[in-house]
């Protein structure tokens, strides 16, 4: 179970945001471009110091600004899995895979190397390096390099958004399976109201660095509120 | 026909202490050189301007002042100098050592420039990357920037490297030209210059001098790509 109260200026811009979300499933942080979604899991990540507030997970303080708590990014044991990727590109694929593995002790890993690489079906691809790979292989592959460190939450930061339609559609099977498979929580980042409602179970809608709505998300939700979901049935997502 | 091709003991001589004494002003140069660098490209901190500045300095100033600010320094009755030779026995006079940190002075800023320019372009999202995978600070560094800006540090190398071959001014008013421990190519060639007869033997080293700059040009270009080609995939 995720906790987090922040306040953070950034600028003009001020985020003050309160939610928590479930232990399992996928939670949607939803909002228009702008709205803060990607400085909220930056900061839930550690890769962003809010000004005050809490970041509990598990009842684990990573952030807590009244005890003066900040867990850095490497020991958070969060996965992130960033809008554009970032593979090394110095790396081999294998290498990119293994190089959050290879960090944590052998008892410590939950999820067998080979287990993920044939979930994702990076088989193929080992020994490539980022540089040859499509918009789609990178994409599995930083999904895969995240898993692989067992994360006890995964961050995903629009991880769609570099694709075409045909390319969602193979990666978004991919994030309800690992999701299913590996029993991992998973915080999703997207503006793509097609997008949300085709894998998250619950949704988090922000406006202007503030949280409007929680709760669980289903198409009834979105058809009674045009007004946190404008965007749907325009055409830029995967179910239409 | 051979005899123009074999090099006289003197060449020799002068050639072997010109690359001994440049490898290691770069050698001792290469990690402070690295760390500055960093800090320039990467962090904010009270008296930038001043370390951006003092890390220039030798790049404009006339290297015979470089090497009677290092004389007054780190001279036998120098500030530092004194106390290095009384306590620890350490002295820079009129020997290789000398000569290597008169070049190291000169060649820092280029080395310094080079490996900046590159640690700028390095995307700092990768190193976020690598910090959410579960590496520190030390890590990231080591395991993704330094192989990042393998390109940069490379060229700084060779372009010190170089520069120190060529040093003249700092070294002759530091460390003086004493044969066997500061009279470099450069030293050498003068010295040729100022006695009668000498044009042949300083037409000679003038091409040593060249090959040996050609050659590590050459060396410059291939490895940089060579490590471009290994980072780009």
């Amino acid at each position: 179970m995720l906790e987090v109260t922040i306040h953070k200026k950034l600028g003009s811009f001020t985020i003050n945001v309160a939610f928590s979300s479930g232990d399992s499933g996928i939670t949607a942080i939803f909002g228009p471009s702008g709205s803060g979604k990607t400085s909220v899991i930056n900061m839930v990540a550690g890769l962003l110091k809010p000004d005050q507030g809490q970041i509990y997970f598990d009842s684990e303080p990573l952030f807590d600004s009244e005890k003066k708590i900040n867990v850095p990014p490497n020991k958070r044991r969060l996965g992130y899995i960033f809008q554009d990727g970032r593979l090394f590109p110095h790396l081999s694929v294998r290498s990119n895979l293994t190089y959050g593995m290879n960090l944590i002790p052998k008892n410590g890993r939950r999820l067998g190397f080979y287990d993920v690489v044939n979930m994702l079906d990076l088989g193929d691809l080992l020994h490539r390096r980022p540089a040859k790979l499509s918009g789609g292989e990178k994409q599995r592959v930083a999904i895969g390099r995240a898993l692989l460190t067992s994360p006890s939450l995964l961050l995903m930061d629009e991880p769609l958004s570099s694709l075409d339609g045909r390319r969602k559609s193979e990666i978004l099977p991919f994030i309800s399976k690992m999701q299913k498979k590996f029993l991992i929580p998973v915080l999703y980042v997207s503006h793509s109201t097609d997008e949300i409602l085709s894998i998250a179970d619950s949704v988090i809608v922000l406006r202007a660095g503030e949280v409007v709505f929680t709760g669980g998300l289903d198409i009834k939700l979105v058809r009674e509120h045009p007004e946190f979901f404008p965007t749907f049935g325009s055409n830029n997502g995967v179910c239409g | 026909m051979i005899e123009l091709l074999t090099l006289t003991p003197l060449e020799k001589e002068a050639l072997k202490l010109s690359l001994w004494v440049s490898t290691w002003a770069v050698i001792a140069i290469l990690p402070p050189g690295v760390f500055i660098a960093w800090l320039l490209a990467r962090k904010r901190f009270f008296g930038k301007t001043i370390v951006d500045g003092m890390t220039h300095l030798p790049l404009v100033l006339p290297p015979v002042v470089i090497g009677y600010v290092l004389l007054v320094l780190l001279g036998r009755k120098g500030v530092v100098g004194a106390w290095l030779y009384e306590r620890l026995g350490i002295s820079f006079m009129f020997n290789w050592k000398g000569a290597a940190i008169a070049s190291a002075v000169v060649a820092f800023p280029l080395l310094v420039r080079a490996i900046r320019l590159s640690i700028e372009q390095v995307d700092q999202g990768l190193e976020a990357a690598a910090r959410t995978l579960g590496a520190g600070p030390l890590r990231v560094f080591f395991t993704v920037t330094v192989p990042l800006i393998m390109p940069g540090i490379i060229t700084g190398v060779i372009l010190a490297f170089a520069r120190s071959l060529s040093e003249f001014g700092a070294t002759i008013t530091f460390v003086s030209n004493i044969p066997g421990q500061t009279r470099t190519l450069p030293l050498a060639l003068y010295t040729l210059t100022q006695v009668p007869d000498g044009e042949v033997g300083a037409f000679r080293l003038c091409v040593i001098s060249v090959v040996v700059a050609f050659f590590a040009l050459l060396l410059s270009e291939f490895s940089s790509r060579y490590v471009f080609n290994r980072i780009r995939g």
